[in-house]
């Protein structure tokens, strides 16, 4: 008895781990990307029209963009979708990349409670806003995950002249989390934060909280794409890689994210054809 | 909090609904975490049993370790399994890493302690009992295995059920090593905190209430299973 | 008599005078912290008949038998079955309180069959001769431990008959069972007497020693008082010790 209750379950585990190596044969790409762009639902409206032009279908990873980069670095992804233009240039003359190309913005914005305790609303300033948040001690989510927000908020907070590091754990609020979740503490606790617009409009937990500084022309968020470099990762699937991202450059792909509306609001911006 | 109203009618009407993502996630939960737990039974329960019957040096450590490795972090699992399975890694070449066949490894690794160490103290009880009578009998250590696994079945459904239930709870080592990529490795966990992450909570806490019922299901079902067989054929 | 250390025991009632003695125990000691359990026990068990054990609670009767068993190592002395290591694989155990397995009747003794290496072509038939011998056959689907006192210490003494063995060794069988099970287990002692199976009877109930043994082995303090035909034994105990516990006066 016991043999067979053994064959049986042996049976069992082939029956469902066999198929999930099965899911392999067909023809995908991983994209490591980040969940501003995942959280906004981007790429639910665009991977289906892509998929229907070329038969294939793209995976995505969403992490922060610093850990996309180091999963691209592993090899663990054949494209990079990400918005940190320093590091991805980096990346790219470290020779991981083949070669970087913009693909759209968007911008960030402050949002904050409606009482505003820095009385900062309606500011267009953002180095003169935050600035506020430090003297008046307001309390401000920071993601603190190496992402691409995260790497450009403390761009921001450098052209105000604080150093909010000194600050962490009292004012100053490292979540170490995603946008979404970060965005979530910050509701929680009615801390202010900053969060690409995409992701805010398409957020769904907003409560009180609304976006106090926008415009500033540092606020702009480029979003770029780079195929991982074959001759480095050898798995890479370069060929599939490249049409991916020949057709979100090309007219098609762009105008399909101008397209993607959420609440009457575009929330991306193609720029392909500028760079 | 209308929040939880809100909720129970996001998870009525998925359920209601019979949404086909949401089937195919629960269907792609279902299928890790059993094969999961089956793989762990297959390695914890002779490990388990082997430890209450086996008396060598560095028994007593090794019963401390699998114990401890119980409260193992899912986070760290997954990490772990990330860097065997990254191309990069040393079994990168299995090209294994987001598939679900990654998560199952990582919640076989997270399972295999659990069901061990509890098999450990249920096949150690059974041992105490049939110690003498299987040694008169001449049975062989293989033998003394099998037949106090066999006998202990239905106590050690309980530890496959423990292992279960973490398996089918845990978010962190599968959001690492399967990536949450919608349709292949998404699953109920990472789909909650994806839509926990859109701010989504009253869908996210939806989500949560129909993985809880599937789990009461499940429990109920094992154990309704359990007692009737014991009832029908062993006492 | 082969040694002179042995006590020595009187023709049993099944004489087989070529046959050497199935088990002997020579000077066999047990310790446990410091106290001898057992102090120097030597005895033979003869190759046929029935040897009862007997001597009040904490003489070590029930250590003596597991020490032939080899379920307990002693801490000096020798043990040596006559006929080698064929006889050490085939002594069978009954203990006082049965032991069955959670499965069913028909499986405990499959169990058996299969532990104790009987070839699979012969299980069934060796499994139906078993069912019958116990009368356990209407039984066989039954989960073992269900069944009444009487009934599981059936299925046990059939499990130990499984292994054809040379000696059986009986812990008390019948200790707690109401009169009509004891006879049921007394048949079959008296079954496997007649199959040639040398059996070691613990038993405190002086009836039953005199209806069943060859011989008595009469153990006070972990020591062997006395070894006798049971009949020699009854009527007139040599032992000082022993006298008193068959009238009844215990001695601890």
């Amino acid at each position: 008895m016991q043999v067979k209750a053994l064959t049986f379950a042996v049976a069992l585990v082939a029956a469902t781990a066999i198929p999930a190596a099965a899911a392999w044969a067909e023809d995908f790409i991983i994209v490591q990307s980040t969940t501003s762009t995942q959280n906004s639902g981007l790429y639910d409206h665009l991977l289906p029209q892509f998929q229907e032009a070329s038969g294939i279908e793209v995976r995505v990873v969403a992490v922060g963009t610093g850990q996309a980069i180091k999963n691209a670095r592993n090899c663990d992804g054949d494209v990079l979708l990400v918005h940190a233009k320093p590091a991805e240039e980096k990346f790219v003359t470290e020779g991981y990349g083949v070669s970087r190309a913009d693909v759209m913005y968007n911008d960030f914005v402050i949002v904050g409670p409606a009482d505003d305790p820095a009385g900062i609303g309606g500011g267009a300033d953002v180095a003169e806003a935050l600035a506020k948040i430090k003297q008046s001690e307001a309390v401000f989510a920071s993601r603190g995950d190496d992402s691409g927000t995260h790497k450009k908020e403390l761009a921001l907070w450098n052209a105000a002249d604080v150093d909010p590091s000194s600050a962490s754990g009292t004012w100053y609020r490292e979540t170490g989390s995603g946008m979404g979740a970060t965005l979530n503490v910050a509701i929680g606790m009615g801390a202010y934060t900053m969060t690409d617009r995409a992701t805010w409009i398409a957020f769904g937990n907003k409560q009180n909280h609304r976006i106090v500084v926008e415009g500033d022309t540092r606020l702009f968020n480029q979003y770029g794409v780079i195929l991982v470099n074959p001759e480095r990762c050898e798995n890479v699937k370069a060929e599939m890689g490249q049409r991916f991202i020949d057709w979100i450059l090309s007219d098609e792909g762009q105008s399909a994210i101008a397209d993607y509306t959420r609440d009457g609001q575009q929330l991306f911006f193609p720029n392909a054809r500028m760079s | 909090m209308q929040d939880f109203g809100a909720a129970f009618a996001e998870a009525f009407a998925l359920i209601v609904g019979l949404d086909a993502e949401l089937v195919a996630i629960i269907g792609l939960s279902l299928r890790v975490t059993f094969s999961a737990v089956i793989i762990a039974c297959l390695l914890g329960l002779p490990l388990g049993a082997l430890l209450a019957v086996g008396r060598f040096p560095g028994r007593g450590v090794v019963i401390v370790v699998i114990s401890a490795l119980m409260g193992l972090p899912p986070v760290v699992v997954g990490l772990a399994v990330y860097l065997m399975l990254s191309s990069a890694g040393p079994l990168g070449v299995l090209q294994l890493l987001y598939t679900p066949t990654a998560m199952i490894i990582a919640q076989a690794v997270l399972v295999t302690p659990i069901v061990a160490a509890l098999t450990r103290q249920v096949v150690e009880d059974l041992h105490g009992e049939y110690d003498e009578l299987l040694r008169s009998m001449g049975s062989s250590r293989l033998g003394t295995i099998a037949t106090l696994l066999w006998d202990a079945r239905y106590s050690l459904l309980t530890a496959a059920l423990a292992g279960l239930g973490r398996a089918l709870a845990e978010v962190g080592a599968v959001m690492i090593v399967g990536g949450n990529i919608a349709h292949v490795t998404r699953v109920m966990t990472t789909a909650i905190a994806l839509e926990t992450s859109k701010g989504e909570l009253a869908l996210a806490l939806g989500l949560g209430i129909i993985l809880v019922c599937l789990s009461i299901l499940i429990n109920a079902g094992l154990l309704g299973l359990r007692r009737t067989a014991e009832r029908l054929a062993y006492a | 008599m082969p040694d002179g250390a042995v006590m020595p025991l009187c023709e049993p009632c099944h004489p087989q005078p070529n046959t050497p003695p199935a088990v002997v125990l020579d000077n066999l000691v047990l310790e446990r912290g410091g106290k001898r359990l057992i102090d120097g026990l030597s005895m033979t068990v003869p190759a046929q008949g029935v040897t009862a054990v007997m001597g009040p609670n904490g003489a070590g009767k029930s250590l003596a038998l597991r020490l032939i068993a080899g379920l307990i190592a002693p801490s000096a002395g020798r043990l040596e079955c006559m006929a080698g290591e064929e006889t050490r694989r085939r002594i069978a155990f009954v203990f006082q309180k049965p032991v069955l397995l959670r499965r069913s009747v028909r499986a405990n003794l499959d169990h058996a069959l299969r532990t104790y290496g009987t070839p699979r072509r012969e299980r069934a038939e060796r499994l139906a001769e078993l069912l019958a011998l116990g009368q356990l056959t209407e039984l066989a689907e039954r989960p073992a431990r269900v069944l009444s006192g009487g009934e599981q210490q059936r299925v046990a003494m059939v499990r130990a008959l499984a292994a054809a063995p040379k000696v059986l060794l009986l812990d008390e069988p019948t200790a707690s069972l109401d009169p009509q099970a004891t006879a049921a287990i007394e048949a079959l002692i008296r079954r496997a007497v007649d199959d040639g199976v040398s059996i070691v009877l613990v038993t405190h109930e002086a009836g039953q020693a005199q209806r069943l043994a060859d011989n008595v082995c009469f153990l006070h303090q972990g020591r062997l008082r006395e070894a006798a035909p049971a009949a020699a034994f009854f009527h007139s105990p040599s032992s000082v010790e022993a006298r008193a516990y068959l009238a009844g006066e215990l001695l601890i």
